[in-house]
C-alpha cells in the first residue's frame, strides 16, 4: 500500500525488457520511424514541461542576480547569495518561520489525527447506506473553492449576526471580530481546513482499511480479542504504511501552507500572525516587484522542502517502513 | 463466518458504541452541509431577516432581490460567463494533453521514457515557485489573457501519472487486433484506448474543470485587468467589501447589503455541487485505480 510518487511504483507493466538503445546514427533513425506517432502524441506534453515546469527553473537563477525585465533573465547583474543573506538577516524571517511552523504542526497534530479517527469511525459503520451518505456528505467541503470557504466564514461570523459569532456570544459572551482578530487567525484556518479536507482525507485511509482481510478479525474474535483491540491490533496496524507514507508527503509540505487560504484570510490587522511564506513572496515579488529577492524566498523554501522529503524518506527507510522513493 | 462477524458487533458495549457512532457520524455530515444551507435559506431572505434572526434554513418570507440584483449586474454576469467558458475550453486543453502524453509513457518500450517520468516525477517534489512562473508567462505574453489561467496548470504531474497507470494496464490484445487492422497509434488512442477509459478520463475532466473554475491565485496573479475578472476574483471584491453600491457592480437594481453576499456565494458554489454527483460516481474508482496499490 502506497501513493504512486515513484517511477519504481508507477511503472507496474509486464517485465518486458526495453529495446536496446541505437547504437549508431541508423539506428536512431529506425528509432525515430518506428516511433514516430508515439513521438508525435508526446511532443506537446513535453513542449509543456519544457515551457511552463523547467523554463521557470532555469528562471530561478534571478535568486543570484538583481533581476531587471528589460535586461532579461541571462542579462541582469548576477549577485551570488546577496538576497538569501538579506532574507535570513531580515528581522521579518522569524516570524515568518514561526508562523508557517505553528500552522504546520496544527495540521500535523490536531487535523492530521482528526482525518484518522474519522475513517476509523466510518470503517465501523455497519449500515453502508449510511457510510456511504455520510462520506457524500463530508467529501462535499473539498470541491468548494477557497473563496467560497473564506466568504462563508465571513458571514457565519459576520459581527452582530452571523450564526457562529451569535452562538460564541451567547455561550462565552465573547464579541470579538474574529475575521480582524490576531488570536483567532490560527483557530479560524485550523477550523476551515478540517471543514475542508478532513472527509476527503479519509478516502486513502478507506482504500487501505477495504483490503484488510476479514477472517484476521474472526480470527480475533474466536481468540476473544474485543472491538478495541481488534481496532489497536489488526484496523490501526493495517493503516501503518499509509500514515507513514502522508507523514512523510506532509514533512516535505511543511513550508506549503497554501498559498489562496491564508492570502485570503490575511488582513491589515492580522499580519503579524497571518504571514507566512507563501505569501510574503507574493507581497514582496508581485506587489512590491522585489522579484529577484522573492525568487530566493520561494527557492530557499522549495529547497528545504526537497531536503525535508528526502529525509524523511531515508528515516522511514531506516525505521523499516516503505518510503515514497 | 457471517454470523460470527455479526457477533462481534453483539456484545453491549458494541451496541452502544454503534449507536454513538452512528450519531457522531450524522452530526458530522450535517456539519458538512449545515454552512451551505445556511448560505442558501440567505440568499432568499430580507435584509431584515440576515440581520436579525442569527441562524435559520428558510426565511420567513422568500424574496429573489438578491439574485435579481446580480444577474442585473452586467460585470457579474460578464464574469459568469466568461468564468463558465473559461473552465470548458481550459478543462479540454488540459485534458486533451494530459492524455496525449500519458498515451506514450504507457508504452513500456518507448525510448526515453524512464527519463521523462523521471522529470514529472521531480516536478510533483520540486516547482521552481510563483515568481519564476509568472515571469515567464509575462515573457510568453500570457499576462492578460485567459490562456494564463490554463496553460500554466495544464498537466498536473499526478494525473498524467494516474492515467499513465490506466492505460498500460488495459488489454493489449483489442490494441493488437487494431494495429493488425493497420491503425496508427494516434487512430488507437482515439478508437480503442479513449472509449475504454471514459470513467477515468471523466473523473480527471472533473477535477480540472473544478480545478478552473475554483481557481483564485491565477486570476490574482496573471489578470491586472480588471474587465477580465472571474467569478471567484468578484466574490472575493463582494464579499469582503462592507458596503457595495449600485455602480460597483454596474447593476440596475440596488445590491442589498448583506443578501448579495449570500447569493454570490451560491452563484460561484452552485456549478460545482452540480458536477459533484457525477465527480463522486467516478472519482473512488478513478482515484484509487491509479494512486493506490494495494
Amino acid at each position: 500500500m502506497a501513493v504512486a510518487t515513484t517511477v519504481e511504483d508507477v511503472d507496474r507493466g509486464p517485465l518486458i525488457k526495453p529495446e536496446p538503445p541505437p547504437q549508431n546514427r541508423r539506428n536512431l533513425w529506425v528509432t525515430l520511424v518506428r516511433y514516430r506517432w508515439l513521438f508525435l502524441l508526446l511532443a506537446p506534453g513535453v513542449v509543456y514541461f519544457a515551457l511552463f515546469r523547467f523554463w521557470p527553473m532555469y528562471g530561478a537563477q534571478i535568486a543570484f542576480r538583481n533581476y531587471i525585465p528589460f535586461l532579461g533573465i541571462e542579462g541582469s547583474d548576477w549577485v551570488g547569495w546577496d538576497h538569501f543573506e538579506n532574507f535570513f538577516t531580515n528581522p521579518d524571517f522569524p516570524r515568518l518561520l514561526g508562523n508557517t511552523l505553528i500552522l504546520a504542526a496544527l495540521s500535523l497534530f490536531i487535523a492530521f489525527p482528526i482525518t484518522i479517527v474519522l475513517a476509523l469511525l466510518l470503517n465501523e459503520v455497519r449500515q453502508q447506506v449510511f457510510k456511504r451518505t455520510v462520506q457524500t456528505l463530508v467529501y462535499i467541503p473539498h470541491f468548494l473553492s477557497w473563496t467560497v470557504v473564506v466568504s462563508l466564514t465571513g458571514l457565519l461570523f459576520a459581527v452582530g449576526n452571523g450564526p457562529l459569532w451569535t452562538l460564541l456570544n451567547d455561550v462565552f459572551g465573547s464579541d470579538t471580530n474574529y475575521l480582524a482578530n490576531p488570536d483567532w487567525f490560527r483557530p479560524l484556518i485550523l477550523l476551515q481546513w478540517v471543514w475542508k479536507n478532513t472527509g476527503w482525507g479519509t478516502i486513502i485511509f478507506l482504500a487501505a482499511l477495504a483490503g484488510v482481510d476479514q477472517e484476521q478479525y474472526e480470527a480475533a474474535i474466536i481468540d476473544g480479542a474485543g472491538r478495541w483491540q481488534r481496532v489497536w491490533h489488526i484496523t490501526l496496524p493495517s493503516i501503518r504504511s499509509v500514515v507513514v507514507v502522508l507523514l512523510i508527503l506532509q514533512t516535505g509540505n511543511i513550508l506549503d501552507t497554501g498559498f489562496e487560504q491564508i492570502y485570503l484570510m490575511s488582513n491589515a490587522l492580522n499580519r503579524s500572525v497571518a504571514d507566512v511564506f507563501d505569501t510574503y513572496v507574493y507581497f514582496t515579488g508581485i506587489q512590491q516587484g522585489a522579484y529577484s529577492y522573492a525568487t530566493a524566498v520561494g527557492l530557499a523554501k522549495a529547497i528545504v522542502g526537497l531536503v525535508l522529503i528526502f529525509g524523511t524518506n531515508w528515516l522511514a527507510k531506516r525505521l523499516k517502513q516503505p518510503g515514497i522513493f | 463466518m457471517a454470523s460470527l462477524t455479526d457477533k462481534r458487533f453483539n456484545t453491549r458495549a458494541g451496541r452502544v458504541f454503534d449507536v454513538v457512532n452512528v450519531v457522531v457520524l450524522s452530526a458530522i455530515g450535517a456539519l458538512a452541509l449545515l454552512p451551505f444551507l445556511y448560505v442558501l435559506a440567505g440568499s432568499f431572505a430580507t435584509e431584515l431577516e440576515i440581520t436579525t434572526r442569527p441562524f435559520f434554513l428558510w426565511p420567513t418570507e422568500v424574496i429573489t432581490d438578491s439574485y435579481r440584483s446580480i444577474l442585473s449586474s452586467k460585470i457579474f454576469v460578464r464574469a459568469f460567463v466568461t468564468t463558465i467558458a473559461v473552465t470548458g475550453v481550459g478543462t479540454l486543453v488540459q485534458l486533451t494533453l494530459t492524455a496525449l502524453m500519458a498515451y506514450p509513457l504507457s508504452k513500456i518500450d518507448l525510448p526515453g521514457r524512464r527519463t521523462i517520468l523521471s522529470l514529472v516525477v521531480f516536478c510533483m517534489v520540486f516547482s521552481a515557485g510563483m515568481i519564476p512562473t509568472f515571469i515567464i508567462v509575462k515573457n510568453l505574453g500570457l499576462l492578460d489573457t485567459y490562456w494564463a489561467l490554463i496553460l500554466p496548470a495544464a498537466i498536473n504531474p499526478f494525473s498524467l501519472i494516474i492515467i499513465k497507470n490506466f492505460f498500460q494496464e488495459l488489454p493489449k490484445e483489442l490494441e493488437e487486433s487494431a494495429r493488425i487492422d493497420g491503425a496508427n497509434e494516434m487512430r488507437i488512442l482515439r478508437s480503442v484506448v479513449a472509449p475504454l477509459s471514459k470513467p477515468v478520463l471523466a473523473t480527471f475532466a472533473l477535477f480540472y474543470a473544478v480545478g478552473i473554475w475554483n481557481d483564485y491565485m491565477s486570476p490574482l496573479l496573471y489578470l491586472n485587468d480588471q474587465s477580465k475578472w472571474t467569478l471567484q476574483m468578484i466574490l472575493r471584491q463582494v464579499t469582503a467589501s462592507a458596503t457595495l453600491t449600485a455602480e460597483d457592480m454596474n447593476t440596475e437594481v440596488p445590491p442589498p447589503a448583506q443578501g448579495i453576499k449570500f447569493a454570490v456565494v451560491m452563484v460561484a458554489t452552485i456549478p460545482v455541487l452540480l458536477a459533484y454527483p457525477f465527480l463522486q460516481k467516478h472519482f473512488a474508482k478513478g482515484m484509487l485505480i491509479g494512486s493506490v496499490k494495494g
